[in-house]
């Protein structure tokens, strides 16, 4: 049996959801894998949803996110148009595209692709059944124990997602574009699970897109697991870009061995609601991860980005900078928790979340956090909210430059820092442009703007070519 | 007349800084304006420049015949007003050509100008540049970021060579440099100079004086022009310091 019909999300509907359709969920699972659904299952009824009064959701409220009425579905939908929504492209960009619908690999005929140097790369649902073991070594470890309402409900109803598997020594070349859609015509409730492995010595550069076809409201609960083996590098891009009547809860475990290298960079341009809980485990000596992220929000949107750092290891280094624009009515959360074992020597943490708020309307709750038992560490945090700079402001418009230009240009500047570390040039060229579309919203006047946007026929959003799926 | 100002009175948040200052700059002139400190040198060229947090309480600015006083920021750049930071703004993520570009094309949109190409605009940054003698490559650096005291006023004059104002004011663009910025400083402004420009050079001390000469020196003191000279007087001041100009009002 499934559920069609509009329901919001609660307890007992998920709780008869699970008991009415475990051999479904369970279809494609291993034996281990179906212990460990079980598992999650009984860890999320106990925890049940989340309210105001606990810590880790004091400032993102999701109950009327949850209250809505929702479809969810234990089958892919029907990709008649398909094409059409793939529309996320970023132009000159040679990257293999993994297409996900409503949480759903996309293409059937070719379920997992394996390519000459032994990376596999396709639906999980297909690698439970072709590489049992692959999938049983790595499934939930990253999770481990975590309990995490949100992450205990994926393992227990997850039934795709994207599987990426990079064997040891090998460096991709071409970035991986994953792009998941959103494309219903109700409302939606989804959840998908990705894995992904990159052996010792690999290397995978992810670009990981967000993106919704039309305005209706959904909710994602996305978890996404990756591994970095030992000196493994993993340039990782979270890009989201989701209408304002969306929930999206993206958690993303990053397990690092000994002297892996991860950056990430979480680009928040659109939603609703998100809530990013970026987890980092450093399990080997050595390692070091930037994570950078950049908010633009408006509206009534909210953004909760959770930062949990794990420095369980010696001589580990980590490097945080989030960075925020709040518009109108717009809430911006930041939660960065930085964790310094006993016997973690060595390492060297930063944390830094910065907001400028444009309206008096306009919030930001930020909390950089350091939790340090060791004495030979060198860690830092800061967290700075305020206007833009009135005496930059002074400055360009004494040169000449009109208020409202100038105010796009500090704003841009403030932004860029983040848009500037993006190593891939076209991407790079790419978020550019959008981000400078997005602080027009805030002027609407493109004819005029100074930015220099170098596609302006463009309209905001992530745009997917489907000749190259 | 180029600028014209009568009994001007200003304050910032409610305290009168400029009580009737009066000053009149023909095009083709230097002046040089000096007194000592908190006597409102700096707020002059801010309230001219339209700088909102002063406070015009009384008098009036006419600039080309114009009221200021209607006349934003922005506008007043556009209409040919320059000021030279005491203290350049460091603006980290924009770059002085994006800057500059900007600058550039904004006034000359003002002046019904098209926009410079790109080739256009970087030949008429080489041009500046070699004028205002930068050999570093400023121009790829954020605007002033982790410049040097001396960086940051030679961008300054460099800013003052591309968008070629009428009226240049530059706000005590002297100190903290060394001899030989003050050179590169000075011989900038000369460079700069036209008959029909002119230039309000605000100083302490008579030192750059001696690179720029300026046709009229005015002692400003507690918010009014009390003395009014040719070069002669700057030399006097720094001979004899401020205090007879003090006593001098006593009496």
């Amino acid at each position: 049996m499934e559920t069609t019909v509009q329901q919001s999300i609660t307890l007992e509907r998920m709780v008869h959801l699970f008991e009415s359709n475990r051999q479904v969920l369970a279809s494609n699972d291993t034996a281990l894998l179906s212990e460990i659904r079980d598992k999650a299952f009984i860890l999320f009824g106990k925890l049940g949803f989340p309210d105001t009064k606990m810590e880790a959701w004091r400032h993102t409220d999701l109950k009327d996110s949850l209250e809505r009425g929702y479809d969810y579905y234990l089958h892919p939908l029907p990709e008649e148009d398909v094409q059409k929504v793939f529309r996320c492209n970023i132009p000159h960009l040679d990257t293999a595209i993994i297409g996900q619908l409503n949480g759903w690999y996309v293409s059937k005929e070719v379920p997992l692709m394996e390519l000459g140097n032994g990376i596999i790369m396709g639906s999980l649902a297909e690698a439970k059944k072709k590489y049992p073991a692959l999938v049983d070594k790595y499934y939930s470890r990253a999770t481990g124990d975590t309990a995490e309402v949100f992450t205990a409900m994926n393992t227990a109803f997850a039934q795709d997602g994207i599987f990426i598997y990079v064997p040891a020594g090998v460096k991709s070349t071409k970035p991986v574009q994953l792009i998941n859609v959103i494309h219903h015509y109700e409302n939606l409730f989804l959840q998908s699970r990705n894995l992904i492995v990159i052996g010792d010595n690999a290397s995978l550069s992810l670009v990981h897109c967000d993106d919704s076809y039309n305005q209706q409201a959904s909710f994602s609960n996305i978890v996404t697991e990756i591994f970095l083996g030992e000196n493994a590098f993993l340039d990782h891009y979270k890009l989201q870009n989701l209408n304002n009547n969306s929930t999206l809860i993206s958690t993303v475990y990053f397990q690092l061995e000994a002297a892996a290298n991860l950056e990430s960079h979480y680009l928040s341009l659109n939603g609703g609601l998100l809530r990013n809980n970026i987890r980092v485990l450093f399990n080997g000596t050595h390692g070091n991860a930037d994570i950078y992220g950049l908010y633009l929000m408006d509206r009534r949107q909210h953004i909760d980005n959770h930062v949990f750092v794990d420095h369980a290891s010696p001589d580990c280094t980590s490097n945080e900078i989030f960075k925020g624009i709040l518009d109108e009515n717009a809430h911006g959360v930041f939660n960065g928790h930085v964790l310094v074992r006993r016997n973690s020597t060595g390492t060297d943490a930063r944390q830094t979340n910065k907001n400028i708020l444009l309206t008096d309307t306009a919030r930001v709750n930020s909390k950089p956090f350091l939790e340090i038992y060791n004495d030979d560490v060198k860690c830092s945090h800061g967290s700075t909210t305020g206007q833009l700079d009135s005496e930059a402001l002074f400055y360009l418009r004494q040169r000449g430059i009109g208020e409202e230009s100038a105010r796009m240009l500090l704003m841009f500047a403030f932004a860029n820092e983040i848009v500037g570390k993006i190593a891939i040039p076209q991407l790079r060229q790419r978020i550019e442009d959008m981000v400078k579309k997005r602080l027009q919203g805030e002027l609407q006047i493109c004819e005029q703007c100074v930015l220099h946007c170098s596609t302006p026929e463009q309209p905001v959003e992530f745009k997917i070519d489907m000749s190259k799926i | 007349m180029l600028l014209s100002i009568k009994n001007l009175h200003a304050s910032v948040q409610g305290k009168e800084i400029l009580n009737g200052v009066n000053l009149e700059v023909n095009r083709g002139e230097v002046h040089a304006i000096m007194g000592p400190n908190g006597t409102g040198k700096s707020t002059l060229a801010s309230v001219i420049a339209g700088r909102e947090v002063f406070e015009m309480t009384s008098g009036e600015i006419l600039y080309k015949g114009k009221n200021l006083q209607k006349l934003s920021v922005e506008e007043r750049a556009r209409e040919g007003i320059f000021l030279g930071f005491q203290y350049p703004v460091e603006i980290p993520g924009v770059s002085i050509t994006n800057f500059m570009r900007t600058a550039v094309n904004e006034i000359r949109k003002y002046k019904g100008l098209d926009a410079l190409s790109a080739s256009e605009f970087i030949k008429m940054m080489e041009e500046k540049k070699k004028l205002v003698e930068i050999t570093s490559n400023l121009t790829n650096r954020s605007v002033n970021e982790g410049f040097s005291g001396g960086e940051k006023k030679k961008n300054e004059i460099f800013q003052m060579a591309m968008l070629e104002p009428m009226l240049a004011i530059l706000d005590e663009t002297d100190s903290g440099l060394d001899i030989d910025a003050l050179r590169i400083v000075a011989n900038g402004v000369n460079k700069l100079r036209r008959p029909d420009n002119a230039f309000v050079v605000i100083t302490h001390y008579q030192r750059l004086l001696d690179y720029i000469i300026p046709d009229y020196v005015h002692v400003l003191f507690e918010g009014k022009i009390v003395k009014s000279g040719g070069k002669e007087l700057a030399l006097e001041l720094e001979e004899r310091g401020y205090d007879w100009i003090k006593k001098e009002q006593v009496e």
